[in-house]
């Protein structure tokens, strides 16, 4: 049903594309005689005009730009509401109880620095690092665990480097989870379509259902139409995001000139979210 | 030969009986969380593996276990445990089919599970874990098989089965040894990061394994004509000293490497499972009850004297196997994910519905394992008639 699925928005893409008078791809459909050129009449998958490329996405936070968790919270707001993340803490909604805590879906969230780099266990913590929330998140690694351990190739790592999810290939059997190091990875222990608000959803973005694992996705749909992550965008420049393979890139720059950490770098995860502490 | 599981005393009625309204009942709570999702189950975001794939760990290990009745009789000749090795093959066919119950239970798209095959990726544990657990399966099943309807047709098993056999002796070490990998090769999961995992695992198995057979022995000669003998139990009950000598020697190599080396990352999920961290501590009772009953058993098994006697073997065999099914049906899949990642406690503690879709699942594999020794037993007693 699923490769029915996939064929079908290929070919639905391609037609489109025809349709639009694509020069080159009527001329693959044109040329049948010659076995080699036939062989090049296979459906192909085409980039917007708009499309931002890397070779691997990576972001980097400023840290010395946030001041407290209230200057979070939009960053929060802003990924969550546009990937109608529910929301099981919300008071308001009738199914609220507190035992829904241990099936909150996250994508971003706040830690501790103890937390978020729990290998140290600082007893002597700069004041400043000490009470200042970190932004964490899914660390698109260059080798992910996570695909490593998937058995249905329903996380995989894209051409530029995200690892990605796809909800209607998982079947749920939260290997992943076990396998990532930063806890990045949520399941839906439930139907998550009564915790996300009507009046809030984003008709954009696909809603998931019960039973698989979702994960932040570099915002790989907005990278699809030239549009940088939601993060980033809402973070008033103290998020940098761009080619990590691009000397010339904002985050290559950063790097450069900035002192650096990841998390739990010596795993060999090789995780691309940098923090400036 | 199926036809010998319907001829039965009023007594092994009521006992299929018995077994299938607890199947029922546990198929029903399935019903409802197929329905409402994982989330009737006690695990959460931080212990994303429960009770399901602990019990899945565990009887992997009883099914490994035929392994040890294979060998002494197909490879050293050892002709006493020829009498009993299929009840050893019969146990694994039950065992691997409450593991692969399972893991249907613990998916969160059970109905597309089938995705394992149609996206077939070798670099997944899981997906060698799927092989080599069917195909386990399977061996057992065609060996058993053919082995028991030759010798009520009181004749030599076919020649063709032999490869089967020698085949299933790595075979066994290997569903056990997966079974590790899928837990050790995690780089952020400093309980289970060890290479000792998988020989712990299988020698757990091989104490695990032979002392239910060796319940299971006493219980037939009990219940039925056939008796599985004298000889037999007391080799049987050789191994289960070994191996459960083997497996805390294993435990005690990790305490040390674990706590003098000194990571916190490593050290951890031992001091939550056996001393409890930042005030949670919900197994610490049953890790020490768990130790204290496998310790008790070697001393039970290792003197020739209190073995030989087949009451307090019985004990020691009770002593063990729940002594490594607390070890690895409780605390092995929880202890790896508490702390967490980012170094959390949140604790995990199985709900009614889960403990019911598990009992479910334990009753249906005894009721397949009633039926199997149910042929076993009865073709036995006409063969000696």
């Amino acid at each position: 049903m699923e490769n029915s699925r996939r064929r079908f928005l290929k070919i639905a893409g391609i037609s489109a594309l025809g349709v639009a008078g694509a020069k080159p791809v009527l001329d693959v459909f044109a040329s049948g005689d010659s076995h080699g050129e036939a062989a090049k009449a296979q459906p192909e998958i085409r980039k917007g005009e708009k499309a931002l490329t890397a070779k691997q996405w990576a972001m980097v936070i400023d840290t010395r730009k946030f001041k407290s968790g209230a200057d979070l919270e939009p960053i929060i707001e802003a990924c969550h509401k546009i990937h109608n993340v529910p929301d099981f803490m919300d008071k308001e909604n009738p199914e609220f109880k507190e035992d829904n805590r241990r099936h909150v879906i996250k994508w971003i969230w706040e830690e501790e620095y103890n937390h978020a780099f729990p290998t140290g266990g600082e007893p002597f913590l700069n004041e400043r690092i000490k009470h200042l929330p970190f932004l964490v998140l899914c660390n698109h690694c260059e080798d992910p665990p996570c695909v490593r351990a998937c058995p249905t190739k329903a996380t995989f790592k894209r051409e530029d480097g995200i690892v990605v999810m796809d909800f209607h290939r998982c079947i749920g059997c939260r290997f992943c989870m076990a396998a990532c190091p930063y806890g990045s990875r949520s399941f839906n222990f439930r139907d998550p379509r009564p915790f996300i608000k009507a009046e809030e959803r984003n008709p954009e973005f696909p809603t998931r259902m019960k039973g698989v694992v979702e994960k932040c996705n570099f915002c790989a749909e907005r990278l699809a139409v030239g549009q940088m992550p939601a993060c980033v965008e809402a973070s008033n420049g103290a998020i940098a995001f761009g080619d990590l393979y691009d000397p010339e890139s904002e985050v290559r720059k950063l790097l450069a000139s900035n002192f650096t950490i990841r998390r739990k770098d010596g795993l060999g995860t090789g995780p691309t979210v940098y923090y400036i502490v | 030969m199926l036809e010998i599981a319907f001829k039965g005393t009023k007594r092994y009625y009521g006992w299929m009986i018995a077994l299938a309204s607890v199947i029922g009942v546990g198929f029903l709570c399935y019903l409802w969380q197929l329905k409402f999702g994982l989330g009737v189950t006690g695990m959460s975001r931080d212990v994303s593996w429960g009770f399901y794939i602990a019990q899945f760990t565990f009887l992997v290990g009883v099914a490994a276990s035929a392994v040890m009745l294979v060998i002494p009789y197909y490879l050293h000749n050892y002709k006493a445990f020829g009498k009993i090795t299929i009840l050893g093959e019969f146990l694994a066919v039950a065992s691997v089919s409450m593991c692969l119950m399972f893991i249907i239970a613990d998916l969160g798209q059970p109905m597309r599970a089938f995705n394992v095959i149609l996206n077939p990726t070798p670099g997944s544990i899981l997906f060698w874990d799927m092989i080599v657990l069917n195909g386990y399966l399977l061996l057992n099943i065609v060996i058993g098989w053919n082995v028991l309807e030759a010798e009520r047709n009181q004749v030599a098993p076919p020649a063709w089965i032999k490869p089967f056999i020698y085949l299933s002796v790595p075979w066994a070490v290997s569903i056990h040894t997966v079974t590790a990998f899928l837990y050790c090769g995690l780089p952020g999961r400093g309980f289970w990061l060890t290479a000792i995992l998988a020989p712990r695992f299988l020698s757990s198995a091989f104490a695990a394994g032979p002392s239910f057979l060796i319940l299971l022995c006493l219980l037939i000669r009990k219940i039925s004509k056939f008796d599985p003998g004298k000889e037999q139990i007391q080799s049987l009950a050789k191994i289960v000293t070994y191996a459960i000598i083997l497996n805390v020697f294993f435990f005690a190599c990790e305490v040390f490497t674990v706590f003098y080396s000194n990571i916190p990352e490593h050290k951890d999920h031992f001091i939550y499972l056996f001393a409890g961290l930042h005030g949670h501590g919900v197994l610490v009772p049953w890790m020490w009850t768990s130790l204290t009953l496998m310790l008790l058993a070697i001393i039970l098994l290792v003197i020739p004297a209190s073995r030989k006697q087949e009451g307090v073997l019985a004990v020691a065999c009770v002593f063990v196997f729940v002594g490594t099914w607390i070890d690895k049906g409780l605390g092995m899949i929880s202890g790896g994910f508490v702390p967490n990642p980012m170094h959390h406690v949140s604790e995990y503690v199985p709900t009614i519905p889960e403990i019911i879709i598990t009992l479910g699942v334990y009753a249906t594999g005894f009721f397949i394992l009633s039926v199997l020794f149910k042929l076993a037993v009865t073709i036995k007693e006409e063969v000696s008639a």
